[in-house]
């Protein structure tokens, strides 16, 4: 039996500070216990509150103090679950996710999610058992090297064979996890330093001595990008997922009023700057707005802010805003010069780096006035007129998506949590949800995860249970990890599922539309209209302990939304059958130029070719 | 590509050379070579890596070296301003009629038998890549049996210790 130690309700949502993670438990110095039972204590002495896990025989004497604790487990259905469960739970309340898995395939089912989380740099720990120390090596029974496989994969990660270093080791982790550029981090456990006796000593200090996160910005830095900001004509504030994850919203809102000047915010950042800001110009990227790509495209002075230059929104390269001088403030030094060279590069914490810009920009306008940006306003005003996000009727006479989705947002409103998978769903739920909150969308960005959004969309609620929280999910990609269902009805963690069910792997389907003349390969997936529906939804949902919704008519679209969301009980699936021949728009082709952005088939806007 | 040295203070712990070099294969960039041994302080191993690598690259080797957490320093030894050495050792073929003219060779290097054999010495040698490159150019004609050779190790010229200045500066974090 473990002693309660009374943890102290964790500041939310928490900005990541660099000594956060430790705090002293009440009465602890030197007392004996297992290694088991000091897990448990380290993990609650860091103040976490919710597990998601499942055991099994290397992680088995963590179960055993576990069932005393004050903390919450959540038992899942399969270990991916709980690793991304643990993501929508530190994505949605800005601490630290936590999940467990016994060693081997345990472990190996957590690689997914802990990439995903490596992508989009989400705080998470991940506890594992380990064979005992003595079988290492030897191919023991559901052996696995998690730490050399997950190597690439995490932000750190330790092996403890020795149960007197199992405080030291969890208090690093949740330090690491949650400071600088957050992450997952991994600690495998030896099932042998679990059952060892030892004495619980909580660390006074860090043992990271090749760990130090710059968060202080240079100021001399600082101070040319505001001259830049100040002086140049047709400026953009590029805003990335950074920006939420330093919970620095209301820091941008400043800067973002008192430049003037147009921002954008990535997928990452949605939510970041509130859709409704006159200067939000959109999200740019393969699926952006016309005006968010233009104004990048076109843009004298880039100000990236915690965004990564990816792929995906910088379309080819090396015509990407071919006449912007870039600042680029990040907290990872890394992430500045690695795609495009800097000619501002800012370290830094973002809060801090956006209230130093900003009074330095004041500054600037007070000696030098305001710049002039009329030109630039009126040359993306006009884009933002003629080239909205809309979407054309169906044909087949099934639900437009970007309907049903549209009209979710605007039930549900901006203070719901919005999770989504990975596919046309998710870009229509980036595109057609206005987000006015930082942490009210999650989505899997950087790996592109099929299944993230039920176990996340759990994990957000499990932590955020106030909230009203909508996985918005693709046929596919529900079907990679529904079973979580059971969990969320088990559980009592009533989420809402809307099912864009078009009934295809839908983005690769429009792909081959487009590229692949419209051959669809193993793109079917027959769970729609005038097909053998194998599953279900419906039934499937039922089976789960949840309530099924069908919804297959335009006119039954905002009486299916409201009759979910009055629905508290149990999770809600609501299956929306929807047409498969709905494509996103706009798309810039991947590895083409942003300027050939199309905003519909064949559509190119003339943004690139005006003057 | 040019070729660079970087010298990497790393925490003594097991796994750390395999985060170094796993991270040198992720990032596709190219090891021309690797030495690894301990220091004067007990907790920090030592890593020579050189790699070939434009400027642009090596200033991203660098950083994404930085972020792992087990590596404490890294400096880049130019040529100019540090000492760097291979050791070679190689196994000629040497009988009567030839050892002579081996052995000639090895004292021009100033080079070590190390090992000798009736129909072969083995020869010691340390130095610079282009030195070593040189003897065994000059070794070729008596036939080369078996070469070994270690990665370059660097060291900075003057006074100043990296190590010192890493332990300070951790002094300083803590």
């Amino acid at each position: 039996m473990t002693t309660q130690v009374p943890h102290p309700a964790p500041p939310r949502p928490t900005p990541p500070r660099p000594t956060s993670a430790i705090r002293e438990p009440a009465s602890a110095a030197g007392e004996p216990m297992s290694g088991a039972a000091a897990v448990v204590r380290a993990l609650e002495a860091v103040g976490t509150e919710v597990i998601f896990g499942i055991p099994g025989g290397a992680v088995l004497p963590v179960y055993d103090p576990l069932f005393d604790s004050s903390m919450r487990h959540i038992l899942v259905r399969h270990e991916q679950g709980a690793g991304h469960a643990a993501t929508g739970y530190a994505a949605a309340t800005g601490r630290v996710g936590v999940c467990m898995a016994t060693s081997g395939p345990g472990a190996t089912n957590l690689v997914t999610p802990l990439a995903d989380a490596h992508m989009d740099s989400v705080p998470i720990v991940a506890i594992t058992g380990q064979v005992a120390a003595p079988m290492i090596g030897t191919d023991a029974f559901q052996e696995a090297d998690i730490v050399g496989i997950t190597m690439p994969i995490t932000k750190h990660s330790f092996l403890v064979t020795d149960p007197a270093e199992i405080p030291a080791r969890i208090a690093e982790a949740f330090h690491i996890a949650q400071s600088g550029r957050p992450g997952p981090v991994l600690v495998d456990i030896a099932k042998s330093a679990m059952q060892a006796e030892t004495r619980f000593v909580w660390p006074t200090e860090l043992d990271i001595p090749g760990y130090h996160p710059i968060t202080k910005p240079h100021i001399k830095q600082v101070r040319e990008a505001a001259r830049l900001l100040a002086t140049s004509r047709r400026p953009v504030l590029y805003v990335g997922g950074g920006v939420i994850r330093a919970d620095a919203s209301e820091q941008l809102r400043a800067l973002v009023d008192l430049s003037g000047a147009p921002a954008v915010t990535t997928l990452m950042a949605r939510g970041a700057l509130p859709d409704s800001h006159p200067q939000h110009v959109g999200m740019p990227g393969m699926h952006g707005s016309v005006s968010a790509v233009a104004a990048l495209q076109k843009a004298d002075l880039i100000v990236a802010l915690g965004a990564r230059f990816d792929d995906r929104v910088t379309g080819r390269l090396d015509s990407f805003a071919p006449n912007a001088t870039v600042v680029h403030a990040d907290i990872d030094p890394a992430e500045i010069g690695k795609n495009r060279i800097a000619d501002v590069p800012i370290v830094g914490d973002l809060r801090e780096v956006l209230t130093d810009l900003a009074a330095e920009l004041r500054r600037e306008h007070t000696q030098h006035g305001l710049p002039d940006l009329e030109a630039w306003w009126t040359a993306l005003d006009d884009l933002r007129e003629r080239y909205p996000l809309g979407w054309t009727p169906t044909a087949d006479g099934l639900l437009a998506p970007q309907h049903v989705i549209s009209r979710l947002g605007e039930l549900a409103g901006p203070d719901a949590i919005y999770c989504a998978g990975v596919g046309q769903h998710q870009m229509w739920a980036s595109q057609f949800i206005r987000y006015e909150r930082p942490r009210t969308w999650l989505n899997s960005g950087g790996l592109g995860t099929m299944g993230y959004a039920i176990p996340a969309a759990m994990g957000a609620k499990a932590g955020m249970p106030d909230r009203e929280v909508w996985a918005i999910d693709g046929d596919g990609c529900f079907q990679m990890t529904n079973q979580e269902l059971a969990t969320c009805a088990l559980e009592d963690i009533p989420i809402k599922v809307a099912l864009i069910n078009n009934s295809s792997l839908g983005m690769v389907r429009q792909w081959q539309t487009l590229f692949y003349g419209e051959r669809y390969s193993n793109t079917d997936l027959n769970t729609g209209h005038e097909t053998r529906r194998i599953p279900d939804f419906v039934k499937l949902a039922e089976a789960y302990g949840c309530v099924g919704l069908r919804c297959e008519s335009i006119k039954d679209v905002d009486a299916t939304i409201k009759k979910a969301r009055e629905i508290d009980d149990r999770p809600v699936v609501v299956d929306f059958v929807v047409s498969r021949d709905a494509m996103v728009w706009p798309m810039v082709a991947a590895g083409v130029s942003n300027d050939e952005i199309q905003y519909a088939r064949d559509i190119t806007p003339a943004f690139d070719r005006d003057e | 590509m040019s070729r660079h040295t970087l010298s990497v203070l790393v925490e003594n712990k097991p796994g750390v050379l395999t985060r170094v070099a796993a991270l040198f294969a992720r990032r596709a960039f190219n090891i021309h070579s690797l030495a690894v041994g301990p220091t004067e302080h007990p907790d920090i191993s030592r890593i020579t890596v050189v790699v070939d690598v434009d400027t642009n690259p090596l200033e991203q080797v660098t950083k994404q070296l930085n972020k792992l957490v087990n590596v404490l320093k890294i400096v880049e030894l130019t040529p100019q301003a540090s000492v760097q050495r291979e050791l070679l050792l190689v196994k000629v073929k040497a009988d009567d009629a030839s050892r002579t003219a081996v052995l000639q060779v090895v004292e021009l290097f100033r080079a070590h038998v190390v090992d000798v054999a009736p129909d072969a010495v083995t020869i010691e040698a340390t130095g610079g890549e282009d030195k070593l490159t040189a003897l065994l150019t000059a070794l070729q004609p008596y036939g080369i049996r078996e070469i070994v050779q270690s990665g370059a190790v660097a060291i900075g010229r003057g006074s100043r210790s990296m190590t010192d200045r890493a332990l300070e500066r951790i002094a300083r974090s803590a």
